[in-house]
């Protein structure tokens, strides 16, 4: 099973997992991880603003929506005021049409019901052109 | 006559089997599985762990809230049935998943007995299904003391 799993570890891609649920960050982590992404993880949005404030920066983020002190609407606003650019995917559980809409509007580029699974991130990668080598 | 590690392996795989078929666990577990490796050999053990005290927590948080009789603030215990929601579909668990989906509407109706029956529920399947997570890894260890592999076991 392992083998069958793409490598992406010379594209040198790097992510941040934004989500207050541990069980989810180590899930996403790991997922990245497999994929050859190295990645950061933070706990809500406003470490995620913070983060980037202190001058990190990400090819991808992994932005939860329900989130405290700052949610992932909120977040996802805020770091595009600040010029943010990296690609942001929006994942969540809660996936009803005017969610999703409204998460999507606050500058996503892509989005993903959870939970996320190998081919779910292989197909968030596909679509924001993220090279995948098999 | 089959060795000790056949029959081991046998009753893993009936015991996996049987997990998924009567939906303590469903494919997302395969998932989970699917990122256990050598540099991760307890992958799965290690994250189930973290869900069972998510459980705990956000049971806890759940029985709290419920408790201050007559002042329930239902926002409250919704907020910590969507967290678990969450943290049981990421690992596979069903049945908790399930009866989040239930608790949730009991929340947004705000009935309080409804509340109430979730939250016990919630708490017996969560840990029933910790304690059947605990006999499949316990069987994984006597396969791997008798020499064996774990076989991969296709739902």
């Amino acid at each position: 099973m392992a083998d069958e799993v793409p490598s992406l570890a010379e594209s040198k891609l790097t992510a941040l997992v934004v989500d207050d649920n541990f069980v989810n960050q180590t899930m996403h982590h790991k997922l990245l991880d497999r994929l050859g992404i190295q990645n950061d993880v933070v706990c809500n949005g406003q470490e995620a603003v913070d983060v980037h404030c202190s001058g990190r920066n990400y090819d991808l983020i992994l932005m939860d929506m329900e989130m405290p002190i700052l949610n992932g609407i909120q977040a996802t606003k805020r770091l595009r005021e600040m010029g943010i650019e990296s690609k942001i995917a929006g994942v969540t559980t809660r996936a009803n049409e005017g969610d999703k809409k409204e998460f999507m509007e606050a500058g996503l580029n892509d989005f993903q019901e959870k939970p996320l699974t190998i081919s779910k991130l292989l197909s968030i990668l596909h679509r924001l052109d993220f090279y995948v080598q098999t | 006559m089959d060795t000790l590690v056949a029959q081991l392996q046998r009753q893993f795989r009936d015991y996996t089997i049987s997990l998924y078929h009567q939906g303590f666990l469903d494919d997302q577990f395969t998932e989970l599985k699917k990122l256990q490796d050598e540099c991760s050999p307890d992958f799965v053990a290690e994250v189930v762990s973290l869900f069972f005290e998510d459980c705990e927590k956000l049971i806890g948080n759940m029985a709290r809230a419920l408790d201050q009789t007559g002042n329930v603030d239902f926002s409250l215990v919704g907020s910590s049935v969507h967290q678990l929601k969450g943290s049981s579909s990421s690992v596979g668990a069903k049945r908790v998943k399930g009866l989040c989906v239930t608790f949730k509407e009991c929340c947004d109706s705000q009935n309080f007995e409804g509340c109430v029956r979730c939250l016990q529920q919630v708490d017996i399947e969560y840990k029933s299904l910790k304690a059947k997570l605990q006999d499949l890894f316990n069987l994984e260890q006597q396969i791997v003391q008798a020499g064996g592999r774990i076989p991969q076991v296709d739902i």
